[in-house]
């Protein structure tokens, strides 16, 4: 299929239990014909084992035994696909109990988040929760997709209701981009279809505000950031003097003869040249995975970042971070973790813990300390040496860290640089 | 590339380059693992990008059944002599020699769970701590639960609810000394993105994913190709037609179909007409909903 705007969306869902989140899914793939025969042949079978009438789409998303037999979703699931106009990775993230932990999993690197409300019960604290989320996670577009319209008899005013709920909630938070469609993921109204029954709604269905949203300013393109992964060194013939920095541009552009400095060690040089995945070029930008060399012999290696000189990140080791739990073993008082940010990994310490947040009720708890699964909280980090930051609302891959646990090696929590 | 952003293959081949690199980075002793199938090309082909004007500094691994379609072992070889790079072979045969493993009974017996013990017992003696393999998240519902830096405990099990959180494109390697890590750069690729990178790179690939006349009998609705390794029944006949193969794997158990695709253009044309998945000719998925799950709990790749 040649894709016309040849683009790569990524988004994520979010929603309860019973929102209807993997019959939106697989009605978002059947109508737009992604599902194979076999695939479907499948789905057709379990569904009359289960004894339901018709196709059951939303087992489409459960991939695993005990996800199909509890009939739940237990870890975020990735879904793919193509329409004439964009490619497209679904995060399937499970709404149970563990959400925090898998919508923060299933929402870090995506462009958009669905969040689905259920038309008959308006927005709840769950719709809140979501939404805090999303706006924490500086997730650039947020689409509210108002479902099972036709259980309230397809009405208009019970749309708008809801529109007016929720913004008036969300002019609380930081969402950049807010869009809101009726639906009935269920009978496939505004999906991929445009709906019959809501003739009211004039705007977009959701594949198609899928499809055209403006997503190439999601990436800082103004400061230039680029983490160095390895040095590579071929000493072969022809490349005997060749000292590629390798890594992938997180924010901004590059550009040959560009004046940059090596941090942390702080010494000065000029891009030499940039090597892209098809050979040499004139510059790149992110999210590009390239290798640089530099005029000057200087010293780099993993860890290290190569900046413009007029435009550096703050270099420090004391960090504030909005910290997400996600592990079932609480956080130790003053314990060591290992800390990776960008391709620099070090030893910290959560050295404070200012505040804790009630995501239901967004309210800050000052005197509960403790950090467990799910938790999201503001904290102060201590590190062995300086780290080289940005703002996670400026940049979400200088600004975003993650704690692993000596003792089980786990992943145990995701910070945002404030 | 005046315009500032990446096209959709663009942006999978720097997310793939990224993770490869990331491998060599955190990694002391990874290997790709190859079976000559396209996925493993693409892999390999990646690899050689991400380390310009370097060598890839990976060893190439094959697991081989010994029930190979001959035409995948000369494409190996070649493509090993063409790279200088080092191949490991960890062979089926020798485990069943060594009384690791046996061989299944009945007809439709397949030495593909047999390649389990192989891998893990390649893994241990070559100690190896990555092993990075060509899976894609697209290609069966347990896949798309992998992650790209998928941890494999002390006897290479996967556990699918105790996976670590990938977040952002920070990939935690750590592991203790006997487990490993397999790892997927294409994770997020699709069969028809494979292809057409295939075609936009021009990448050699084996001739037998192109049409081409072959002998092989109607079973479990596909053409399985004749070899010494297939037991006929007597209802069963050996027929030739023009088939080709959608995916590559052992040539007892890979199904091919009926095409006249003989060129990658007719090739990316047929896929993107195709109503079946690549994996519904394979023989091993159809044992049961859950055999890939299964199998990959073990420790298959």
């Amino acid at each position: 299929m040649e894709i016309e705007r040849n683009e790569l969306l990524r988004f994520s869902t979010a929603g309860s239990v019973d929102d209807g989140k993997s019959t939106l899914i697989g009605r978002l793939l059947y109508d737009s014909k992604s599902i194979f025969e076999d695939q479907l042949e499948a789905i057709e079978n379990t569904s009359r084992k289960k004894g339901h009438d018709g196709v059951d789409l939303a087992l489409f998303t459960d991939g695993l035994r005990d996800e199909r037999e509890q009939g739940i979703t237990i870890d975020v699931a990735y879904r793919y696909f193509t329409t004439p106009k964009r490619k497209f990775i679904i995060a399937d993230t499970p709404g149970h109990v563990q959400y925090t932990r898998n919508m923060v999993t299933g929402a870090s690197t995506a462009n958009a988040t669905i969040i689905l409300v259920d038309a008959r019960h308006g927005v709840i604290e769950q719709t809140k929760r979501h939404a805090f989320i999303a706006s924490l996670l500086h997730i650039p577009h947020v689409i509210v997709c108002i479902n099972k319209m036709d259980l309230v008899g397809f009405s208009e005013d019970v749309f708008h209701k809801i529109v007016n709920q929720f913004e008036e909630f969300a002019a609380k938070l930081l969402i950049r981009d807010i869009r809101f469609i009726p639906i009935s993921a269920l009978l496939g109204d505004n999906v991929v279809n445009r709906s019959d029954n809501m003739t009211w709604y004039q705007a977009a269905p959701l594949l198609h505000t899928l499809e055209t949203m403006h997503i190439s300013s999601d990436l800082n393109k103004v400061d230039a950031r680029f983490p160095v992964q390895t040095v590579l060194r071929p000493q072969r013939d022809g490349f005997i003097d060749y000292r590629g920095y390798a890594g992938r541009i997180a924010s901004g552009f590059y550009r040959k003869g560009d004046k940059v400095t090596v941090l942390p060690s702080g010494f000065s040089s000029k891009v030499k040249s940039i090597t892209g995945p098809n050979g040499e070029l004139e510059e790149a930008f992110a999210p590009m995975s390239i290798a640089i060399e530099l005029e000057d012999d200087i010293d780099v290696s993993r860890g290290d970042m190569i900046v413009r000189s007029n435009n550096v990140p703050d270099s420090s080791q004391d960090i504030e971070v909005m910290l997400c739990w996600l592990n079932n073993r609480p956080a130790q008082p003053r314990a060591k973790y290992t800390l990776m940010h960008t391709s620099n990994e070090q030893k910290a310490m959560i050295r404070e813990v200012m505040y804790k947040y009630d995501i239901n009720t967004m309210e800050r708890i000052k005197d509960d300390k403790q950090l467990t699964m799910n938790d999201i909280s503001k904290v102060k980090l201590r590190t062995t040496k300086p780290l080289l930051i940005d703002a996670y609302k400026d940049n979400r891959f200088s600004g975003s860290l993650i704690l692993i646990d000596d003792q089980t090696n786990e992943t145990v929590a995701a910070g945002m640089i404030i | 590339m005046s315009k500032y952003y990446l096209s959709y293959l663009e942006e999978l081949e720097s997310e793939a380059i990224f993770v490869l690199r990331e491998v060599w980075a955190q990694f002391q002793n990874p290997v790709i693992l190859f079976s000559g199938g396209k996925d493993s090309i693409v892999v390999t082909h990646l690899a050689k990008k991400a380390f310009y004007p370097s060598k890839i500094p990976f060893a190439l691994m094959h697991v081989d059944t010994g029930h190979n379609f001959p035409e995948t072992i000369e494409f190996r070889d070649r493509l090993i002599k063409d790279l200088g790079a080092q191949l490991i072979v960890g062979s089926v045969q020798e485990s069943i020699d060594q009384g690791r493993v046996a061989e299944e009974k009945g007809k439709s017996a397949t030495r593909n769970a047999l390649q389990i013990t192989t891998l893990l017992d390649a893994i241990e003696s070559n100690k190896i701590d990555c092993a990075i393999g060509g899976g894609r998240r697209d290609e069966e519902k347990a896949r798309a639960k992998e992650r790209f830096f998928s941890h494999r405990d002390d006897f290479g099990q996967w556990d699918p609810k105790n996976q670590r959180p990938e977040l952002w494109n920070l990939f935690n390697g750590k592991y203790f000394e006997g487990e490993h890590f397999r790892v997927f750069p294409i994770s997020n690729w699709t069969e028809m993105d494979v292809w057409n990178y295939i075609l936009q790179e021009k990448i050699e690939i084996p001739s037998l994913y192109l049409a081409h006349e072959r002998e092989v009998v109607w079973r479990n609705n596909s053409w399985i190709p004749n070899s010494e390794f297939l037991r006929l029944d007597e209802r069963e006949e050996v027929v030739t037609k023009k088939i080709r193969f959608r995916t590559l794997g052992d040539i007892t158990i890979t199904g091919g179909i009926e095409s006249e695709a003989d060129t990658l253009e007719k090739i990316v044309q047929e896929v993107s007409a195709m109503r079946q998945t690549e994996r519904g000719n394979r023989s091993d998925d159809k044992r049961s909903e859950n055999a890939m799950e299964d199998r990959k709990k073990l420790g298959y790749f």
